[in-house]
């Protein structure tokens, strides 16, 4: 019997030091929003962030709480919301460093580090400013075909991945469903970090209706349930954004004494709380 | 009054640009180009396919994030959209930022996926509401995605037509340069002229781009309306408004 990855949130927090590379999904699989919240509370520095493939609130949080150094990054959005508002200021103000990439080359430099190989080439990107200025991609010739250049990008392996699921048992399987870049990125990554809203007490790999949306316990560091753990984001079909919220944020965030107010509650505060 | 809003008619124009599509995809922050999709595959009774990411009703993808990118490259979209903070004339799009990269002076949010599906899909549709010399500028500052590529690039995809607030135009891929097809209603040929800051192709007596028309205009007001919301729930609520 393999030692238990459940733990309490803030001991999964704790395992991510400063300077680490995290990747974390984009805004529609599942974002470990009560767990960044540990993260600032710790106030974790020099993070490298790969965003996969695009970043949002989290993002915007975790560089106005002057958490990270890095994001690389295809974009950084509050979608209806619009742009994000501590990201904008601090590239203005050289506070954070963006390598800028595009969403097919964040999913495939992923799939070299599952892979096991050292790059992987992509289509596109010939002739953009992306690959003009980016530190790692090259062109080649197609060794197989004259005349055709395509892009190499080397593998992301990140040190941690960080996401929220829907559901996890006590082996530490963790359901997943129908968002597979989070499986790639548990086989990227060297930990895999997850929050669940629920631990089940069966075991997900038992029902093969599940267990083809299962990251098997193999990949997975550790897991902490975390109620509304994506709040205030969508979380799939259990609850909606919530609207009212993300919109204080972005009022709040506008300024930098506003976004440090807003913080201040957000430390103080529990998703339950604040749903209530 | 008119019968009809500023919004229905971009729709209605994209709904158009649509036809004989067998699948399109809309990504993010597109609400008017998913809007127009569903749109386009409730007149198609059903034979075009779509995907809206951000959705999870209309949204079939069971490999993750990366189907999409996969489904370009081997040629299964037809259509797509993108936008830039800047558009220039030979269709090049900046995503990223006004200014020297990388200190620019405003930043956007990011490339996104433009710089590979501007290459790989064989109707993009460039989409950008807002038609000023801010946008539509001679040259972009940042090429998160070029409108054209020299020969030994492959590149089956590229820019295929520009729907803007103020009309709709078409792009020559042989030429690297838009040609104004028509002109959207309540608008004219000279204010497109003062809002662009690079050399289009037009007819002086260009045509008035067709407003939309009744069985378009009750289903976007109705199930559409309704269909869009999962994924927009804000835009939906001011459509039709």
């Amino acid at each position: 019997m393999l030692a238990t990855p459940l733990c309490e949130l803030s001991s999964l927090a704790a395992m991510i030091p400063h300077g680490a590379m995290v990747a974390v999904p984009s805004e529609n699989a599942g974002v470990a929003m009560a767990a960044t919240r540990e993260l600032v509370r710790r106030a974790v520095r020099d993070l490298h962030l790969v965003c996969v493939p695009v970043g949002g609130l989290q993002i915007d949080i975790m560089i106005g709480a002057g958490l990270v150094a890095t994001v690389e990054t295809s974009a950084v959005t509050l979608g209806e919301f619009g742009s994000a508002p501590r990201f904008t200021a601090a590239v203005r103000e050289k506070r954070v460093r963006v390598v800028d990439a595009t969403c097919p080359a964040i999913h495939a430099a992923l799939q070299a580090a599952q892979k096991g190989i050292p790059f992987i080439p992509l289509r596109g990107l010939i002739g953009t400013d992306v690959l003009a200025n980016h530190p790692d991609w090259k062109v080649i010739e197609n060794p197989f075909q004259a005349d055709d250049p395509i892009v190499l990008l080397p593998a992301i392996r990140p040190d941690f991945a960080l996401f929220h699921a829907p559901v996890a048992d006590r082996n530490g399987n963790v359901f997943v469903g129908r968002w597979r870049e989070l499986l790639t990125l548990a086989h990227a990554a060297r930990r895999t970090l997850v929050t669940v809203e629920e631990i089940t007490e069966r075991d997900l790999m038992e029902d093969p209706q599940l267990s083809v949306g299962v990251i098997p316990a193999l990949y997975v560091t550790a897991i902490a349930e975390a109620r509304y753990g994506a709040w205030p984001l969508r979380f799939g079909d259990q609850y909606p954004i919530d609207q009212a919220a993300v919109g204080r944020y972005v009022v709040a965030a506008r300024t930098e004494a506003g976004f440090q107010d807003w913080l201040r509650d957000w430390l103080a505060s529990h998703a339950a709380q604040m749903l209530a | 009054m008119t019968p009809y809003t500023p919004i229905e008619v971009l729709i209605s124009v994209i709904v158009r640009l649509l036809e004989g599509c067998r699948h399109v995809v809309t990504g993010a922050a597109s609400p008017i180009p998913g809007t127009a999709a569903l749109l386009a595959r409730e007149l198609s009774g059903g034979t075009l396919r779509v995907n809206i990411l951000g959705s999870t009703r209309n949204n079939s993808f069971t490999n993750g994030g990366v189907e999409l990118f996969d489904l370009a490259a081997q040629g299964r979209i037809d259509a797509f959209f993108l936008s830039g903070g800047q558009i220039d004339g030979q269709a090049n799009i900046n995503l990223v930022g006004a200014g020297v990269y990388p200190d620019v002076d405003v930043r956007w949010p990011g490339s996104f996926g433009s710089s590979y599906l501007y290459f790989l899909v064989p109707r993009v549709i460039l989409f950008r509401e807002e038609h000023t010399r801010r946008v539509m500028v001679p040259k972009v500052d940042f090429v998160s995605a070029p409108g054209i590529s020299p020969t030994h690039t492959y590149r089956p995809g590229g820019p295929y037509k520009m729907v803007t607030g103020l009309g709709l135009f078409g792009f020559d891929r042989t030429l690297g340069r838009f040609r104004l097809e028509s002109v959207h209603p309540g608008h004219s040929l000279e204010e497109i002229l003062d809002n662009t800051g690079f050399e289009f192709d037009y007819e002086p007596d260009v045509s008035i781009t067709p407003p939309p028309e009744g069985r378009v205009l009750e289903l976007l007001r109705s199930s559409i309306r309704a269909e869009i919301a999962e994924a927009y729930p804000r835009f939906a609520a001011v459509l039709g408004n």
